[in-house]
C-alpha cells in the first residue's frame, strides 16, 4: 500500500510502463502529474504485472496515458477486473439526459440583474396589489377568514414576543432617563426628565422598539416558514386541493400583526416608562407618585395615541415584506437564508422610512 | 466470506416508542442485500443506525469488522471515506454545480490536480448515464430522477467499498430503474462492492439482490435469499408477496 507509481523504460521510440502497487484514489495523487509529462511514443506497453489494486479513478489515469500514446498501444499481463474496468470507463455512455448550456456574457448578465431588479420591484407591487384585492373580497365571503390561525399568530408573533419586548423596552427607559438626568442637572432642571423620557418613550421610542424587535422576530419566522412550505411543495399542494394561500398563510400573519403590534407598542410604553422612573428615583430621589403626577401634568394623550397610531403601519409592513420573501423562496435551500435575511433588513427600513415620514407629517399638523 | 456489516440485536426507542427489539442482520463481502419492511418499521431508522446518524439505544453494530460504539475519531474518519451513502431523495448540496458536488469528496480528501479530478467528474456522470453538459447545472435545475443519477455520481466519487442506498429506484421511470440496477450489478462486480439497499422494488429482489432482510414487529421476521424468506408465514410476506398479481410474476423462484 506504501508504494505506488509507475517506471518507464525507453527503448528509442518504445516505451514500457510498469505500474506497480495500488492504484486508487487515495494514491494515485502522488505521481498523476508524472503522466502528463511523458512524451507520446510510436509504441506504447502497459505492464500490470506489478499492480496490487485498482480502482475507477486508477483506470482513468490508465486512460490519460493511452490517450496520450500517438502509436501503437497495449497492455500486458492485465487482470480480467481491470480489462472490464477500462472497458465499463471507456464505452459510449448511454446518455439519458442532456444539458442544452450556453454560456452568458458579460452584458448578458447586466441585463439579467437589471431586469431582476426591476421584477423584484414588479413583483412586490403585484403582491400588494393582489393582497388588496383579496382582502377586498374578504368582505364578501366572511368564512374565508382563518380565525383560528390568525390567533396563532397573534400568540406566536404576540404574546411571545413580550419578555423581549419587556426587556428591550426597560433598558431604553432606564438608558433614556439616565442620559438626560445628567445633562438636565447642569441647568438644574432635573424635574424635566420625566417630561423628556415620557414624551420620548410614547411618541417615538416606544414604537419603534417595538417595531423593529418585531421586525426581527417575525419577518424572519414568516418568510422562513412560507419559504420552506415553498421548498416542500405544500403550497403547489394546498392550491391543487383549492385552498387558497393567500387566505391560508398570508391574511392570517398579517391580520395578526396588525392587531398585536398597537398592543405590544402599549406594552412596551409602560414597561419603558417604568424603566425611566426607577433611574429617577434612584439618581434624583423622585417617588414613583411624585413621576406620575408629573406625567398627569405633562403627557397630553395625543403623544400616546400618536405612537400606537403607527402600530397598525408598522405591522403591515413587517408583516407584507415577511410574507413577500417568503414567497419569493425558490427551489433551493440557499434562497431561504437569503430571502430570510432580506426580509428582516427590508422590514426595517420600511419601518424608519414610514417612521421619519409620519414624523414629518405629525410635526407641521402641530400634533 | 467477511462479513461487512454486522448488526447485532439493536434496540431503539424513541421515548415510549419502539421502534427496533432486537434487531439481528449481516452484511457479507460482495453481495447485494436488500431491507425491506412496511413503511414505519424501521428501515430508515436502521439504516441511520448503520451510517453513524443516530445511535441505538443498545446492540452493536459492526462496519468492516469494527464496533462502530468502540472506535477511535480517526477509524470513523476511515470507515466514512470507504462507505458511500445515496439518500432518497439525493441530497445534493444545493449551493454547488453538479461538478461541484462531485468533486467536493476529491478536493477534500485527496491532493489530485484539477485537471485529474475533471476527468474523474467527468466519468463518473457518464458512468451514472448523465451527458457531461450537465455538471455545469444546479440540482435545481435538474429532474428528480437525474438528481438520483447525480447523488450516485457524488457517492461513488472515492469509490466506496460499501454501499448504501435509500430506494434507490423509487422516482425512476421502470426502463431507468432496470438500467439503474444493471449498473449497480456492474458496478458491484467490477468494483468488488458491498451494497446494503431498502427498496421496495421487486423487480430489484427479484433480479439483483442476493440476499433479504424483512423487517416486521420490530423484529427480522425473515431473512435468507428471497426463495428462502418465501417459506416465511410472517403477515408482511404472505401480503408483500403473495397477491394474485405476484403469484404469477414469481411461479419460477
Amino acid at each position: 500500500m506504501s508504494s505506488a507509481g509507475f517506471r518507464v523504460e525507453e527503448y528509442g521510440d518504445f516505451v514500457t510502463i510498469y505500474c506497480y502497487g495500488e492504484w486508487r484514489v487515495s494514491t494515485i495523487d502522488r505521481f498523476e502529474n508524472k503522466i502528463y509529462t511523458l512524451k507520446p511514443k510510436s509504441r506504447v506497453i502497459i505492464d500490470l504485472k506489478e499492480l496490487r489494486g485498482i480502482d475507477t479513478s486508477g483506470a482513468l489515469l490508465l486512460i490519460a496515458i493511452e490517450n496520450r500514446s500517438k502509436g501503437e498501444f497495449e497492455y500486458r499481463n492485465i487482470a480480467p477486473k481491470v480489462k472490464q474496468l477500462i472497458t465499463l470507463l471507456k464505452r459510449k455512455p448511454q446518455v439519458i439526459a442532456k444539458a442544452n448550456l450556453k454560456p452568458k456574457d458579460f452584458l448578458q448578465r447586466v441585463i439579467e440583474k437589471i431586469d431582476q431588479f426591476f421584477e423584484y420591484k414588479r413583483a412586490f407591487l403585484a403582491f400588494i396589489g393582489e393582497l388588496f384585492m383579496k382582502s377586498i373580497a374578504l368582505f364578501w365571503k366572511p368564512k374565508q377568514f382563518r380565525l383560528k390561525e390568525t390567533i396563532y399568530f397573534i400568540q406566536s408573533a404576540g404574546i411571545n414576543a413580550l419578555p423581549i419586548i419587556g426587556m428591550t423596552a426597560f433598558l431604553v427607559g432606564v438608558v433614556i432617563a439616565y442620559q438626560t438626568i445628567v445633562q438636565l442637572t447642569k441647568f438644574g432642571a432635573d424635574i424635566f426628565v420625566v417630561d423628556t423620557s415620557t414624551i420620548a418613550i410614547t411618541r417615538e421610542l416606544g414604537p419603534m422598539i417595538t417595531a423593529i424587535v418585531v421586525a426581527g422576530r417575525s419577518a424572519s419566522s414568516f418568510a422562513a416558514e412560507i419559504g420552506a412550505m415553498k421548498l416542500t411543495d405544500e403550497i403547489d399542494a394546498m392550491k391543487t386541493m383549492g385552498f387558497m394561500p393567500f387566505y391560508f398563510l398570508v391574511i392570517p400573519r398579517i391580520v395578526a400583526l396588525v392587531i398585536a403590534l398597537p398592543l405590544l407598542i402599549f406594552f412596551s410604553d409602560i414597561v419603558g416608562i417604568f424603566g425611566a422612573m426607577v433611574v429617577t428615583k434612584s439618581q434624583i430621589g423622585l417617588s414613583f407618585e411624585q413621576f406620575i403626577q408629573r406625567v398627569y401634568e405633562v403627557l397630553s394623550l395625543k403623544h400616546y395615541l400618536v405612537g400606537i397610531f403607527k402600530g397598525p403601519f408598522f405591522a403591515l409592513l413587517i408583516a407584507i415584506t415577511g410574507v413577500f420573501h417568503g414567497l419569493k423562496v425558490s427551489r433551493d435551500t440557499e434562497s431561504i437564508g437569503k430571502e430570510t435575511t432580506q426580509s428582516v433588513v427590508n422590514a426595517i427600513f420600511f419601518v424608519i422610512i414610514c417612521d421619519a415620514i409620519f414624523s414629518v407629517i405629525f410635526t407641521e399638523l402641530g400634533i | 466470506m467477511r462479513s461487512v456489516v454486522r448488526v447485532e440485536n439493536i434496540i431503539t426507542k424513541f421515548g415510549e416508542k419502539i421502534v427496533h427489539n432486537g434487531v439481528s442482520l449481516e452484511v457479507k463481502e460482495h453481495e447485494i442485500y436488500a431491507i425491506l419492511g412496511e413503511s414505519g418499521s424501521g428501515k430508515s431508522t436502521l439504516l441511520k443506525e448503520m451510517t453513524m446518524l443516530l445511535k441505538p439505544t443498545s446492540g452493536d453494530i459492526y462496519i468492516f469488522d469494527k464496533n462502530i460504539k468502540k472506535i477511535s475519531p480517526k477509524e470513523i474518519a476511515a470507515i466514512k471515506q470507504a462507505w458511500g451513502v445515496l439518500f432518497q431523495f439525493g441530497a445534493l448540496f444545493t449551493s454547488l454545480s453538479i461538478a461541484n458536488n462531485i468533486a467536493l469528496p476529491l478536493k477534500e480528501y485527496t491532493k489530485l490536480s484539477k485537471r485529474m479530478i475533471d476527468v474523474i467528474v467527468d466519468a463518473k456522470l457518464e458512468m451514472v448515464g448523465l451527458d457531461r453538459s450537465v455538471k455545469y447545472l444546479y440540482p435545481h435545475e435538474l429532474s428528480g430522477g437525474m438528481v438520483k443519477r447525480a447523488a450516485l455520481a457524488r457517492t461513488l466519487a472515492l469509490d466506496p467499498k460499501l454501499l448504501f442506498l435509500d430506494e434507490p429506484t423509487s422516482g425512476l421511470d421502470p426502463v431507468g430503474a432496470r438500467a439503474f440496477d444493471s449498473l449497480i450489478v456492474e458496478l458491484r462486480d467490477i468494483l468488488d462492492l458491498t451494497i446494503v439497499m431498502i427498496t421496495h422494488d421487486l423487480d430489484t429482489i427479484e433480479n439483483i439482490v442476493d440476499r433479504l432482510s424483512i423487517l416486521a414487529d420490530h423484529k427480522v421476521v425473515a431473512s435468507g435469499t428471497l426463495k428462502e424468506v418465501l417459506q416465511s408465514k410472517h403477515p408482511f410476506v404472505e401480503k408483500f408477496f403473495r397477491n394474485e398479481y405476484l403469484n404469477k410474476r414469481l411461479q419460477h423462484v
